[in-house]
């Protein structure tokens, strides 16, 4: 009985049901494993931060906790809002940074698509040198460019003064040479160059002018790039110490702001204990970091949303 | 307003009408590269060949031409610079590979469903955003107080307070009585892996991006031609994820450079002349530009080598 049933078909199909199961199971519990490992690792410096910034001291110096706070507490986060002055700091930070990675994704698109789809000559030396742009480190050319802004091409003309170093930030942003800026043009030329060539051309056919072709059917295309980008940029401003700090030396950013908590702590307060500044500090990270991850826990829907929207058709 | 503009141009070639097209789309860039790029960077080349002087009582500053010696001294002379130099373009060439295969295995598992998909992701964003100078400096800041006031603690020590605890699972592996050969083998492994993973945070989510636009359809057609995932996945993924396996190479070896020891010993050098107001010392924003200078140098060579030697096997749509 046992052979007929081995032999007859509904035994290949029911050990390859099963064999498809065990496989999937495996695949699942291996994929399981790499993935809660890798944000184990990723995770585990967060957790300290975390635990430590809603600790009281008691539980700092107890030694025998770890990571769970036996007495939970906001003090040490109500200190760094106060001292970092979070709301306020938050909302410039976040208009800045907003603005200025929405002018980012604007611009670099539409110079990735020029490097992308138009032939002339010179464009492979033009975009070697936007990879040079990436390359060379800033500080490099800091003291330069900070003398180039006050003295714009040798003339008085100080450009930090107006509007307290925004327009010398839009400027380098607008103009593609911002921060990381090289990157954002990088990623949109090799995007757009990866997308087929057929939608474009109907588009040209059908009468669009390049601009038009651009805006209308490329950008729609575009969305998975848009939305890293403007992610990139966002991160990248939110926590920018350099360019604020070089360019813009009276502004009240939250990366400027978590720089100096510590020592604005422990001087307004009078605490000189390392370990409690180090609670405040890290309270305050915890501050910065919550916003940014809101952001992206919000604009990831864009990044499963941008396929559907995409018209691509293979 | 384009529309005007194309068709006022009918006159022209079409290889005409595209270069007009294409420097037009690129003119801001343009624009920025020579007047915020190129200008500082011939300034910064110019005070490679000088010692700057700052006035400390009426500002500004002077300018001392000594034509090459900072580039003879940092080549001939200097006693780590070389070194530096070697071992950055070095450890470059180890971890571009180690990162670009993770990041891309990792974007793949992230892109398939399951549960708690949205959750994980937001975690792999987590190294993006520490990652940065304001979060990663204030850290710093405080371990240099918790030290004991110094203000810039080496990079090991930080590592060794945040990372993963590599110790606790040497002593275990040593109790077990495995030969020290394989646990030093599996140290630096382990030592390596929380690096990479913490350097590939942009790299997943650029490789994200490219395996969200690669059309599903494609998978279908292959399915329906009796393709196996594995046909499927080095006939389409990796094709058409190819254009940015080229740019997070590029990104990588840059990020990778940016963090080597080289960089920082020349930001380190152009903030010491900076900061202080260092009149007595007026070579080091010199010798801080040059070694800038070149050492961008050599990670323009690498990029070059390794941007020609992919770009080969780079498929495009097109």
């Amino acid at each position: 009985m046992i052979r007929a049933w081995v032999n007859s078909p509904s035994f290949d199909n029911t050990v390859q049901k099963w064999a498809g199961k065990v496989k999937d199971f495996i695949l699942g519990i291996c994929m399981a494993i790499i993935i809660v490992g890798v944000c184990y690792i990723i995770l585990s410096p967060i957790f300290g931060i975390v635990s430590r910034a809603i600790m009281t001291p008691e539980d700092v110096i107890n030694p025998l906790i770890f990571l769970v706070p036996q007495n939970f507490t906001m003090a040490n986060i109500n200190y760094a809002v106060l001292h970092m002055n979070y709301w306020r700091s938050l909302a410039e930070t976040l208009i800045f940074a907003g603005a200025f990675s929405l002018l980012h994704v604007i611009v670099c698109s539409m110079v990735g698509y020029g490097f992308a789809r138009f032939k002339f000559p010179g464009s492979n030396i033009l975009f070697a040198i936007v990879i040079v742009t990436i390359v060379v480190p800033v500080h490099s050319y800091m003291v330069p460019m900070f003398l180039n802004f006050q003295f714009f091409l040798g003339t008085n003309l100080n450009l930090l003064d107006v509007g307290n170093g925004w327009l010398a930030i839009g400027l380098l942003t607008a103009t593609g040479v911002g921060l990381r800026s090289g990157l954002y043009i990088y990623i949109f030329r090799q995007f757009f160059r990866g997308l087929p060539k057929e939608i474009e051309e109907a588009a040209f056919i059908d009468g669009a002018g390049a601009f038009y072709t651009y805006v209308k059917v490329m950008i729609p295309n575009a969305v998975p790039a848009i939305v890293t980008v403007l992610l990139f940029a966002f991160v990248w401003h939110y926590n920018d110490t350099f360019y604020t700090s070089l360019l813009m030396p009276n502004n009240r950013f939250l990366s400027s702001m978590l720089m100096t908590l510590g020592n604005n702590f422990s001087a307004r307060e009078f605490v000189f204990s390392p370990l409690l500044i180090q609670m405040v500090v890290f309270a305050g990270v915890m501050l910065a970091i919550v916003p940014i991850l809101t952001i992206y826990l919000f604009l990831q829907r864009y990044f499963v949303e941008g396929l559907e929207r995409s018209g691509i058709v293979g | 307003m384009t529309k005007a503009k194309t068709t006022r141009r009918k006159g022209l070639t079409l290889r005409h009408r595209e270069m007009v097209l294409g420097l037009m789309f690129i003119s801001p860039w343009i624009v920025g590269v020579v007047f915020f790029f190129f200008v500082n960077l011939f300034q910064s080349a110019v005070f490679s060949f000088n010692n700057l002087h700052i006035d400390q009582t009426y500002g500004g500053y002077s300018l001392e031409w000594v034509g090459l010696t900072h580039y003879r001294f940092i080549l001939f002379e200097h006693g780590t610079y070389i070194r530096q130099l070697a071992e950055s373009v070095f450890q470059m060439l180890i971890n571009v590979p180690l990162i670009i295969f993770f990041s891309l295995f990792m974007a793949i598992l992230l892109n398939r469903a399951f549960l708690g998909r949205s959750m994980v992701r937001a975690i792999f964003f987590l190294p993006v955003v520490m990652a940065t100078s304001a979060i990663e400096g204030s850290l710093q800041l405080i371990m240099g107080m918790m030290m004991g006031g110094v203000s810039s603690v080496p990079d090991e020590v930080m590592r060794a307070q945040q990372g993963f605890d590599a110790q606790s699972i040497a002593m275990m592996l040593w109790q077990f009585g495995m030969p020290m050969v394989i646990i030093e083998y599996i140290i630096e492994m382990i030592a390596r892996l929380h690096d990479v993973i913490r350097a590939s945070g942009v790299q997943i989510l650029i490789f994200l991006a490219a395996l969200q636009a690669i059309p599903p359809s494609m998978y279908e057609v292959a399915q329906i031609e009796g393709a196996t995932g594995y046909e499927a996945f080095w006939k389409i993924t990796i094709p058409m994820v190819s254009p940015l396996i080229l740019t997070n190479v590029v990104y990588t070896i840059v990020d990778t450079f940016a963090q080597s020891e080289v960089v920082a010993t020349a930001r380190q050098m152009a903030f010491t002349n900076v900061y202080m107001g260092d009149g007595v010392h007026g070579f080091a924003f010199g010798q801080g530009s040059a070694m800038a200078l070149v050492s961008s140098l050599a990670a323009c060579i690498v990029l070059l080598f390794v941007g020609w030697l992919i770009s080969k096997y780079v498929f495009y749509y097109n």
